[in-house]
């Protein structure tokens, strides 16, 4: 067990967990941010996104010991009232339908749209590859990022 | 006017007064629904300072706010909107006062909660509509005795009561108490179609607020003070059981409790339908937190032993059946020998019309075609979990499960403790496509709870998930067609099987449209389980069938759409044999709206394309599918659909469902596959076994509804079996070789021109 200093959402936490944690749990089992989810735990399902230093990357094989300084941003952090464009514009298409990995998306699209504000279909689909979603809604989801595209230009 | 007997609604409406106090109800869960998004709606609006039960599906508040307690449990199909819905409907009220909270499991108060089956609204359909409408009645009912007026003459509008001719008029908060006083209506009126003002007008998913900003809502989400979490070990292959387990190297580990053994079923227990478990016999680790037991797991020493053949007794939906189980470790290879043999032997006739023998025998031509299909795993995106806290012999129960009365018998039976003493939160699942209808999961988190005395989160790994068992069956067809010299059709015989259980269904389409008509089945026993996977077999046959009756039409120089709807128009205007499960009419009905909504015949000549059509689960879809080639892939560039499932509650939710079922449908299709070698399923994460990605999804997905005032029918499960057609259609007419076995990504042939 070592202790961490860790900056999530512009707030400092402390946890002390063993170095090999990855951050997936540390947000799930100590800090109660289960917003974040589990899906796969080998980086394939995307359910777990997170920004690490505005960066997307998979909590699941993303170890505590490895986050050092850099901040973290998960799905409650993304906006203080659920207002960033991405998730208004998930509201607006109503995208989701079990919902599990709809957090995991939203923060992937963020990601994407923080680098390249205007993407086309396919840069939308090279960033979006590595995010299941088992009900299948991608469709909405492509067409919630253009919205939130849009809105933000 | 329809004018119904509240009967079924009245053992129901347990009224319960002493509910009425301010608040007693709301907020004891992290999952009721008051969250943000309510919250911020009821912002304008204070939350009331009393509430006042009027049955047990809603509450009013003093102010005009009103609850409403959804019954059954959610995994995607939105009908945590679309029920509520229902009930706002005919109570009469601004859909923007509604709160909606998820009922608890409590069959008394909320009947069968079961979703699954395309059931959910078809059976809620009258039901909560008779809990808003007699909750509306007695509001009027309120509104008259205080006014001293006949209730004939108290109209609502928008959680409003008006009595025109004295002017006067009261909001529903207000007349609340009374109401809840009053005994629930003998009879009620419900609207008719044409005075609908929320049923059929979309509604978003009161849920998105919540989903969108990670709040808590999952199984898996839940949390409680002392929680422990557990994992399972199950055995690596089918066919293997517990022998013996050395748990102290695990137990060793940093934050581990517990190495525990636990047994799913009492010896002599008469299984269910959804009891279905291959590994009854488990080693269970508990610990402190996820990832302390995902790495003492690895330190398990487990001894398997191999199972010996058995058979069971199974008393589910369709009676009493018995099973047999045989022993043995088995292969993908193996399978498909076995079925490729009993497909070449006679099977046993389900059913027969006019003389299909004779007509083969004089046949001009004879198409014979073979489609396959593999077993398939949920593969939901929430892993099993479940929570459960035995305090003596009570249980509390928090978990993901589709039919949550069906595995109570089970749960007090292993537990050894009353049915009444068990109490079950539904909390959201991430996904469930028939894997959550079957509870083992539930059952054991509640074993491991009685075992270490605590409070405790089974959690499944995607590994234990995807090689637990419980698979859409692997099948197989074959279907012959005779021809006469005029290339007419003359006969039909299908034959088809599968481990366990045979895919047909001999009484659907084109049964009843031909003359002569015969189809057989076979079955081949397993010791890998299967399950419900959004209509297991109707997905498989509805692929098989819809390919081959393309490849007809075509052999017989006719257009694909024409050659069905020929077929129907006989089998509504003189349909053969007495038992066909569809009606023609509304089947052509989603063709014909398919053909004109697709442009049928007008497409660009670089679009490839494929249509199919299937009834199931009370419904009728049919898909146009658009397929280009780029740069030597294949491409679903639209798929067109339409769909008969009577009224449509919230149109741009059925219309997500649907594009949901046909992305589904084309990724099985297209990657969908698990295979097996001595027992062992050969894949268990996502690096191994392909999911459709955005990449391969469709471009486009444009969906129509039939417009009628039929009782609405399923809609989660309809649109899935017909896409595998269409999909199958679309890359023949793409690279002319036609694809007869799932997955088509591994029987993609060269492409031609």
């Amino acid at each position: 067990m070592a202790t961490f200093n860790l900056k999530i959402n512009g707030e400092q936490q402390m946890v002390d967990v063993d170095p090999s944690t990855p951050m997936l749990w540390v947000l799930r089992d100590h800090l109660k941010l289960v917003g974040t989810k589990y899906g796969c735990g080998i980086a394939q399902c995307g359910s777990c996104t997170i920004h690490l230093g505005g960066v997307a990357v998979r909590a699941c094989m993303l170890t505590v010991s490895s986050v050092g300084n850099q901040e973290i941003r998960t799905i409650e952090g993304l906006s203080e009232n659920g207002d960033h464009p991405v998730q208004k514009a998930w509201l607006e298409i109503d995208v989701p339908q079990c919902g599990y990995c709809q957090a995991g998306q939203i923060m992937s699209a963020a990601a994407l749209l923080e680098n390249n504000p205007n993407p086309s279909d396919n840069e939308i689909e090279m960033a979006m590859n590595g995010n299941i979603c088992r009900c299948g809604t991608y469709t909405r989801i492509k067409k919630a990022i253009k919205t939130a595209a849009g809105s933000a230009s | 006017m329809t004018r119904l007997k509240t009967h079924i609604g009245r053992r129901a409406f347990i009224k319960n007064t002493s509910l009425a106090g301010g608040g007693l109800v709301l907020g004891f869960s992290i999952f009721n629904s008051c969250k943000q998004g309510d919250l911020e709606k009821l912002a304008v609006r204070e939350m009331p300072k009393e509430w006042f039960e009027i049955n047990t599906y809603l509450k009013i508040g003093d102010n005009g706010v009103i609850t409403i307690y959804t019954p059954n449990p959610e995994f995607g199909q939105n009908i945590r909107t679309s029920m509520p819905m229902l009930i706002a409907e005919e109570l009469d009220v601004d859909w923007k006062d509604v709160i909606v909270e998820q009922a608890p499991y409590h069959p008394e108060k909320y009947g069968f909660q079961f979703t699954g089956g395309s059931q959910g609204i078809r059976r809620r359909w009258e039901p909560l509509r008779m809990a808003g409408a007699s909750a509306r009645q007695m509001l009027r009912q309120a509104a008259a005795q205080s006014w001293q007026v006949p209730i004939a003459e108290i109209t609502s509008i928008a959680g409003m009561l008006k009595h025109e001719a004295s002017g006067q008029s009261a909001g529903y908060g207000e007349m609340a108490l009374v109401a809840s006083t009053l005994p629930v209506p003998e009879e009620v009126k419900l609207k008719e179609v044409k005075d609908f003002k929320i049923i059929g007008q979309s509604r978003k998913n009161v849920d998105a607020k919540s989903i969108v900003t990670g709040k808590p809502m999952f199984g898996s989400d839940y949390q409680k003070e002392g929680m422990l979490i557990a994992m399972i070990e199950h055995p690596p292959a089918f066919g293997m059981t517990l022998d013996s387990v050395d748990g102290s190297a695990a137990k060793a580990m940093p934050g581990i409790l517990d190495v525990v053994t636990i047994k799913s079923f009492k010896d002599g227990f008469e299984k269910g339908g959804f009891d279905t478990n291959a590994f009854p016999e488990l080693v269970a680790i508990v610990g402190n937190s996820t990832w302390e037991v995902m790495q003492a797991k690895k330190q398990l020493s487990v001894k398997w032993k191999p199972i010996k053949s058995y058979s069971e007794s199974i008393n589910g939906f369709r009676g009493k059946e018995t099973k047999n189980i045989p022993a043995g470790f088995e292969s993908t290879e193996k399978h498909k020998a076995k079925m490729e043999e009993l497909a070449g032997k006679p099977g046993k006739i389900v059913r027969k019309d006019g003389k299909p023998e004779a007509a083969f025998k004089n046949a001009a031509t004879i198409l014979e075609r073979s489609y396959s299909a593999p077993y398939l795993a949920h593969n939901s995106m929430e892993p099993l979990n479940a929570f459960a806290h035995v305090i003596g012999d009570k249980v509390k129960i928090a978990a993901p499960i589709q039919i949550p009365s069906l595995i109570v018998p089970t749960l007090a039976s292993s537990l050894g403790i009353p049915a009444e003493n068990i109490e079950m939160e539904l909390p959201r699942m991430g996904g469930g496509f028939g894997r959550k209808a079957y509870g083992h999961y539930v059952v054991e988190a509640a074993l491991i709870s009685q075992k270490v005395n605590a409070p405790v989160k089974l959690v499944y790994s995607r590994e234990d998930d995807m090689t637990n068992g419980i698979y859409r069956p692997t099948y197989h067809a074959t279907y012959r067609a005779a021809l006469d010299e005029n290339n007419n059709l003359m006969a039909l015989h299908v034959k088809a099987g599968g481990i366990p259980e045979s895919p047909l269904f001999a009484n659907r389409f084109p049964a009843g449209a031909l003359d002569n008509y015969m189809a057989e089945q076979w079955s081949i026993d397993s010791n890998i389980t299967i399950g419900a996977f959004r209509a297991p077999r109707s997905n498989f046959m509805a692929g098989a069938e819809q390919a081959f009756l393309d490849e007809l039409a075509e052999t017989m120089g006719k257009d694909p759409i024409e050659f069905r709807l020929d077929l129907l128009k006989r089998a509504k205007e003189d349909p053969v044999g007495e038992q066909n499960d569809y009606d023609a009419e509304r089947y052509a009905g989603v063709l014909e709206l398919l053909r004109e909504k697709a442009a049928w015949g007008q497409e660009d000549r670089n679009i490839h394309r494929g249509v199919s059509a299937y009834f199931c689960h009370n419904s009728y879809a049919a898909h146009v599918l658009d397929l280009t080639i780029e740069n030597g892939k294949p491409v679903v560039q639209n798929v067109c659909c339409a769909i008969d499932c009577g009224i449509v509650v919230n149109p741009d939710a059925a219309k997500n469902m649907a594009e949901g079922a046909i992305t589904d449908g084309i990724g099985n299709a297209f990657f969908g596959e698990l295979t097996f070698k001595e027992g062992v399923p050969q894949k268990n994460n996502f690096d191994q076994y392909q999911m459709i990605r955005m990449m391969d999804a469709p471009k486009e997905i444009d969906v129509h509804f039939v417009q009628n005032e039929i009782a609405p029918t399923g809609m989660g499960e309809p649109p899935f079996p017909p896409i595998f057609g269409a999909l199958a259609n679309a890359l023949y007419q793409a690279t002319g070789r036609r694809h007869y076995q799932q997955p088509f990504v591994s029987d993609r042939p060269p492409l031609v021109g």
